[in-house]
């Protein structure tokens, strides 16, 4: 038996390749919103837009409808550069051996007051 | 979740160093994240769900945005648009999170309108009475609310935060459903007789969205051994029986099911046998308005082919407009 669930979780099988698209997609953009004054603005997630005011008009649209951002910024998601997940150990320093950067490893002073 | 799928990998040995690194994550409860390996059959499932998740939230739209004339206040008709609008907005949170694995949205949307993709069952049966619009918001909802929590926590990392911003959205949703029909059962002897109607069609659908029975449910297995599902297809319908059982007394009505109850050996609700068949016949299109669902999703489309072409061709023009300015600057 397949098919049936909200979830689309329903034991059927990925849908067959279909014809190519003949319209060029609209571009993909990362939404990132500032919650309120004096915080970030934070990745609230990404949409298709034709244009840059088109990503900000959508992006108010799709992700402030209940008053969740003061601003917003839209960014093309070619403009980012990121890391590469599988040279994790290379990229980040390890952090062995480096318990001093952490205050909890002066222990020395403990009982002396507001330090 | 800016990347595309990662093209990177390829090859015996990373494929190896993938695969553990895939298995010791998903032994830890950790998350999966788009540029990760991942297993070419989990990124396939994941692709499939999401979609699908995707398209019944678009499809889902249909059944209630043909209500909103038809509400009967002002603020009523605001509540429905604002629904409406949210569907809207669900969608497209799991196309972007389904995109992420490295299908198109155009080519989602294509397999949707090209009839190749699937989307719930529950959004085939006809919206009747304005008691309908408070069934679908109690039962349909609040099943999809109890699918969906434990969804936040499935491993893929751009489906799990779609999901929560979904979970939190949907809980207006059910109390806006569950508001209809509370003031239609305190209402006159016909409102009452239109939302236990209302319940008595959409109990046995409603119930059937969790899916089929545990034994007949293949792919659950594995969705739950990747931590995207949670819990069986039974065990969440069973705990939704049990908090409408509850809820229906607030309403004064009744489910149209004698056999549910509280089992104390089991410690689980039941309910009565459910018409599986009746199901296979709505998922293979021949349910009361697949037809209708499908055309409409095609119209849409189609209707809308000149707005997106004439966005693409006015970005164009800004784009070249602002080219040569920026090269003398």
């Amino acid at each position: 038996m397949t098919g049936g669930s909200t979830t689309g979780d329903d034991g059927s099988t990925a849908p067959a390749p279909g014809p190519a698209e003949k319209r060029q997609p609209w571009p993909l953009w990362e939404v990132f919103v500032r919650s309120s004054r004096g915080l970030s603005h934070v990745h609230a997630g990404s949409l298709h837009a034709p244009d840059a005011d088109m990503a900000l008009r959508n992006a108010r649209d799709l992700y402030t409808r209940r008053n969740e951002g003061v601003s917003l910024w839209v960014v093309p998601s070619s403009a980012i550069i990121t890391s590469d997940p599988s040279a994790k150990e290379q990229f980040f320093e390890s952090p062995q051996g480096k318990d001093y950067r952490h205050a909890t490893y002066y222990t020395k002073s403990e009982g002396v007051k507001h330090l | 979740m800016a990347a595309p799928a990662a093209t990177q990998y390829g090859g015996p040995d990373i494929d190896a160093a993938g695969q553990q690194l895939f298995d010791e994550l998903i032994a830890e409860d950790s998350r999966i994240e788009p540029r990760d390996w991942m297993p070419e059959a989990y990124r396939k499932s994941l692709t499939r769900q999401i979609s699908q998740h995707a398209h019944s939230e678009i499809i889902g739209m249909q059944p209630e945005a043909n209500w909103i004339t038809r509400a009967p206040s002002l603020k009523r008709k605001a509540i429905l648009m604002a629904k409406v609008q949210d569907e809207a907005g669900h969608g497209l949170y799991l196309y972007s999170a389904a995109e992420t694995l490295g299908t198109p949205r155009d080519k989602m949307t294509e397999d949707l309108i090209a009839g190749k993709a699937r989307y719930s069952s529950i959004f085939n049966y006809p919206v009747l009475t304005w008691a309908d619009i408070g069934a679908i918001g109690w039962l349909v909802d609040g099943a999809a609310i109890c699918n969906q929590v434990p969804l936040c926590r499935a491993s893929y990392g751009p489906y799990g935060r779609a999901m929560v911003r979904i979970c939190k959205e949907e809980s207006f949703h059910q109390r806006q459903g569950f508001e209809i029909l509370l003031e239609l059962a305190n209402g006159t002897q016909a409102q009452r007789d239109m939302a236990q109607d209302a319940i008595n069609r959409w109990y046995a659908p409603s119930l059937m969205m969790f899916g089929p029975p545990d034994d007949d449910s293949p792919n659950s297995k594995q969705s739950m051994a990747w931590n995207i599902k949670r819990f069986s297809n039974d065990e969440l319908r069973s705990r939704f029986v049990g908090m409408i059982a509850e809820q229906v007394k607030a309403l004064g009505l009744t489910l149209p099911d004698p056999d549910v109850r509280f089992n104390e050996d089991t410690g689980k609700w039941e309910h009565g046998p459910l018409d599986w068949e009746e199901f296979k016949e709505v998922l293979a299109g021949r349910g009361p308005c697949n037809a209708q669902r499908m055309e409409r999703r095609r119209e849409a489309h189609e209707d809308g082919a000149w707005v997106r072409e004439a966005a693409a061709a006015y970005a164009d023009k800004q784009a070249r407009r602002a080219a040569p300015a920026t090269e003398a600057a």
